[in-house]
């Protein structure tokens, strides 16, 4: 009866194996590194890069012992940090000739050691939160109702142009707040209003009590429409912040969405975190300026003369010239969206949305300068770049402004990317950061690694000592829990933080209750005179229910700071989960299996090696009582 | 090497009512203290700043201190992190300047004390996502007491769930009533420790639990009380050494773990001690007085009989 089949030992071996496996990247530790990856929106990273890597470094011989793309950047590794530094020099000039205009972000980073043959099976050590590796964590929240603001900003000077076209005579259109307010003299114009709005604008609603004869039509935005104004406004932000870190030169940066209006930014290894929040918080870089068609300003853009007093001169992508006057109309502040279209002739061209600030200056500044060339400047690192610099053809209120002509469709989107890169959609504010220096991050792992062996190590003894071989057995499950547990966390790259560690630790120490109740109740059977095959079986049958439910309910904790941890804590929460179900399969399982490969085929068993087995009866004093 | 060599049962129901009256007590005490001195609740919940800087000799706290209030701060805790050198700084919130802003000018003014000195670790909450912080630590403890009344409730009978809960929310607030007195720092992770001391201490109840079940069932001619002492004194030997493993643990943490860690485990310390008080003790007497029976945890069958079945009751 304690014989496990074929395919239950078979099982324990794969499951084994695979542990093994997957856990072994660990131990390899970290080389140096040096990662490529774009520095500018419009520049791409792919085979082309990798080759001109390999081929840059081979001239100065510099043999990396791993170079690799990983789909958007390409990490090479090397030996010491000497190589590193050279390599990072080289490569460096190859991909930035030009210090002040760089393209490609070249960066120091420490790469696993992982052998090719692991590495190919998809194992990869833990990925470590930032309290172990450190680097810096921001949690940004956008200020969803200045997005909102704007947005209706917007469609009250459309609402505008729109009832002005209609005719339709109205006594005036306000903002408050997020809604409109549309000011109707009588039932006639106010259902006239309210027609129009219905049917241009299906951003906006009507309020429900509307009553025509109190002169007032309010109107506000549609919850739906509303949402995808805070979508846009969370990802316009992120693709912003992502060019801005780009600056940084950090590996692998994290910047994800965190419920409806955060964003969490963590930064591995760097310390300069004034640096760091400075350049997260940078406002709009995006300028719109008259160009200076005085005929010194012609001679300064054709080269045959110097740039004006109260000009300044730019360069196109493509590499001409323009002369811009100094003075600023615009800012990127008043831009509030960017896409690329079509224009009337189906031509690729650019969409552009100002507010009512925006437009009214442009309406001026367009009604005055008819046939003048406008220019619009991008900055980027205190450098800037004309992305655009057409000719004004009319007056052109409305706030809504198209660029076209010699463009195809990548450079229209190209262009909004970049226009939409300057500005960011809705204020940021830090609302949660942490830093964390990397000596104390390598302190941390130190500490929470001898914790757990040394801890592991005492039980180990005891447990041997008092259960004999049993114990052995139980021990060698336990091992075999860390190690399954080290794996899975390894296959899911869950992030592991200190708590995380702690929890490994806790882990061991709930785990090694399982045998000790089956072990107990091994003893409990043979005290009670039961035969060491039959005793082994009821021990194991009868405290698989205990076992069960009571790591049931140190689930039903677990999950529950799961779902509502964050941060380290839920590093804490994953491991204690995963340890958990890992520990139900070792200790009943995998124990179960050493007992039954050494007890189970001998028939006659006559005791089996579990430690003192006390019986009250054998000392001759009173029996206990009987049942 | 038997640890229990135990006789016959242990009477531990006979003195239900002084063991409870202990526990009562401590649980009156725990809610004072708490009450009257509350938590010291550190930067995660109440928002704030929080520096950790390194010096090269033992620091010097009263010279910091007064660096510290130069700046403008009335009182803020200065103290030592771990090991002499490791000094730990509470800025609250300032209004109009941001955290790295008054983290950079702290900083810089420490330099100009000692050059030497290190930033190791800064962390800032926001005083909203503290708010959030404490609303979710509320909501999880709610979440973790329904699923376990309800799990137990299912395995085993209400009266059980209900004095497990009872019993272990003891627990729970003997740890915060530890933590309220001796004004020990109330983080995050020393509340993610509380509710895994939950979950733990439930564990062993469960255990307890179990075995007055399979009791019920074998022995039919005990009453309650002498079957929760069978099961009681059958489980105690695995009880204390499980309980003797996970201290182990916790102790290795509490030695080795340094600073972050050290009340985290101290709250796991206190949860395993009080945790087989609580769980062995309190739990089966509760549930005692709830009126546990037999007939909760084995149903008798019926025997089903069909009317018309012409062999009904026939046997050979």
């Amino acid at each position: 009866m304690n014989r496990y089949p074929l395919w239950k030992n078979a099982i324990i071996v794969v499951v084994f194996l695979i542990g093994l496996i997957y856990s072994l990247p660990n131990l390899f530790g970290e080389s140096p590194a040096v990662q490529v990856s774009s520095g500018k929106a419009t520049v791409k990273v792919d085979t082309d890069t990798l080759a001109k890597v390999e081929s840059a470094l081979a001239a100065e011989s510099l043999k990396p012992s791993l170079v690799q793309f990983d789909g958007n950047s390409v990490k090479a590794r090397f030996e010491t940090t000497d190589d590193q530094i050279k390599a990072r020099d080289v490569l460096e000039r190859t991909f930035n000739p030009d210090p002040a205009a760089p393209t490609h972000v070249v960066a120091l980073n420490l790469l696993p050691r992982t052998p090719a043959w692991l590495a190919s099976m998809g194992a990869a050590p833990m990925y470590l939160g930032l309290d172990l590796r450190g680097g810096v964590h921001f949690l940004l929240e956008v200020d969803m109702a200045a997005a909102l603001q704007r947005r209706a900003d917007v469609l009250a000077t459309d609402l505008r142009t729109s009832l002005r076209e209609k005719g339709i005579r109205h006594g005036g259109i306000s903002r408050s707040g997020q809604s409109i307010e549309i000011r109707t003299g009588d039932a006639s114009t106010f259902e006239a209003v309210r027609n129009a709005v219905l049917d241009q604008f299906q951003d906006l609603q009507v309020a429900e009590n509307a009553d025509p004869a109190s002169g007032r039509l309010v109107v506000s935005i549609r919850p739906e429409s509303a949402r995808a104004v805070q979508d846009q406004a969370l990802k316009q932000n992120i693709t912003t912040l992502h060019n801005r870190i780009n600056e940084l030169g950090v590996a692998e940066p994290v910047i994800q969405q965190q419920g409806a209006n955060r964003i969490v930014v963590q930064l591995p290894g760097v310390q300069d975190t004034a640096k760091a929040k400075d350049i997260l918080g940078r406002t709009a870089t995006l300028e719109v300026r008259l160009v200076d068609e005085s005929a010194e300003g012609k001679a300064a853009e054709r080269g045959n003369g110097p740039v004006p007093f109260g000009a300044e001169r730019y360069l196109e992508r493509s590499g001409q010239a323009v002369i811009v006057k100094r003075e600023v109309l615009l800012t990127g502040e008043n831009l509030t969206d960017a896409q690329a279209g079509f224009d009337d002739q189906q031509q690729p061209a650019v969409h552009l949305t100002l507010d009512s600030k925006g437009s009214r200056v442009f309406r001026d500044v367009t009604r005055e300068n008819v046939g003048k060339r406008m220019a619009i400047i991008l900055f980027e690192k205190g450098q800037g770049e004309v992305v655009t610099a057409p000719v004004i053809r009319t007056e052109i209120g409305g706030g809504r402004v198209q660029i076209s002509g010699a463009m195809t469709t990548v450079e229209a989107n190209d262009t909004a990317l970049l226009l939409r890169a300057g500005s960011l959609a809705a204020p940021m504010e830090i609302i949660e950061e942490r830093t964390i220096g990397p000596s104390l991050g390598a302190e941390n792992i130190a500490k929470g690694f001898n914790s757990v062996i040394w801890g592991f190590a005492v039980i180990v003894i005891f447990m041997s000592v008092y259960y004999m071989l049993f114990g052995v057995f139980s021990s060698l499950a336990l091992a075999f829990n860390l190690v399954l547990l080290v794996a899975v966390l390894s296959m899911l790259q869950a992030t592991l933080t200190l708590p995380g560690i702690a929890a490994m630790a806790l882990a061991l120490g709930m785990a090694i209750d399982a045998n000790v109740l089956i072990n107990e109740r091994v003893r409990e059977e043979l005290r009670n005179g039961v035969s060491p095959q039959t005793a082994i079986n009821i021990g194991y049958d009868n405290a698989w229910g205990t076992i069960l439910d009571s790591n049931i309910t140190s689930l039903i904790a677990g999950i529950a700071l799961l779902i509502f941890g964050s941060g380290p804590v839920r590093g804490f929460a994953v491991v204690h989960c995963i340890g958990i179900l890992t520990s139900m399969f070792s200790a009943v399982v995998f124990s179960r299996g050493l007992v039954n490969l050494w007890y189970g085929r001998q028939k006659k068993l006559k005791s089996v090696s579990i430690g003192t087995v006390w019986r009250p009866d054998a000392d001759g004093k009173s029996v206990a009582k009987a049942d | 090497m038997e640890l229990f060599r135990i006789r016959r049962d242990i009477p531990f129901m006979r003195h239900a009512i002084v063991l409870n009256a202990i526990s009562a007590l401590t649980f009156i005490l725990a809610v004072f203290f708490l009450v009257t001195r509350g938590l010291n609740l550190s930067v995660e919940f109440t928002g704030g700043t929080v520096m950790e800087v390194a010096y090269e000799q033992p620091a010097d706290l009263e010279a910091i201190r007064k660096v510290v209030e130069a700046q403008g701060y009335a009182e803020v805790p200065v103290q030592n992190f771990g090991t002499s050198r490791d000094v730990l700084l509470r800025l609250p919130p300032q209004e109009g300047k941001s955290s790295g802003e008054q983290a950079q000018t702290l900083l810089e003014a420490l330099k100009a004390q000692d050059p030497k000195v290190e930033l190791r670790r800064t962390e800032f909450v926001g005083p909203q996502v503290g708010e959030e912080l404490v609303e979710s630590g509320l909501m999880a403890l709610g979440l973790v007491i329904a699923g376990i009344m309800i799990y137990l409730a299912i395995r085993f009978e209400w009266k059980y769930a209900v004095s497990a809960i009872i019993a272990n929310m003891h627990d729970v607030v003997i740890i915060l009533g530890f933590f309220a007195f001796f004004q020990w720092e109330f983080s995050l992770a020393v509340l993610a420790a509380v509710l895994a001391v939950l979950g733990y201490s439930v564990n062993e109840s469960v255990v307890i639990f179990d075995r007055i079940r399979e009791s019920f069932r074998k022995y039919r001619k005990k009453t309650t009380i002498e079957v929760i002492d069978h099961a009681i004194t059958s489980t105690i030997s695995r009880t204390i050494i499980t309980h003797g493993s996970t201290q182990i643990m916790v102790l290795s943490m509490l030695l080795f773990g340094g600073p972050t860690l050290h009340y985290f485990a101290l709250a796991l310390t206190i949860g395993i001690l009080f945790g087989i008080y609580s769980s062995v003790f309190v739990a089966a007497a509760i549930a005692m007085w709830l009126g546990i029976k037999r007939e909760d945890l084995i149903k008798t069958t019926r025997k089903e009989g069909d009317p018309d079945d012409p062999n009904a009751g026939a046997v050979v």
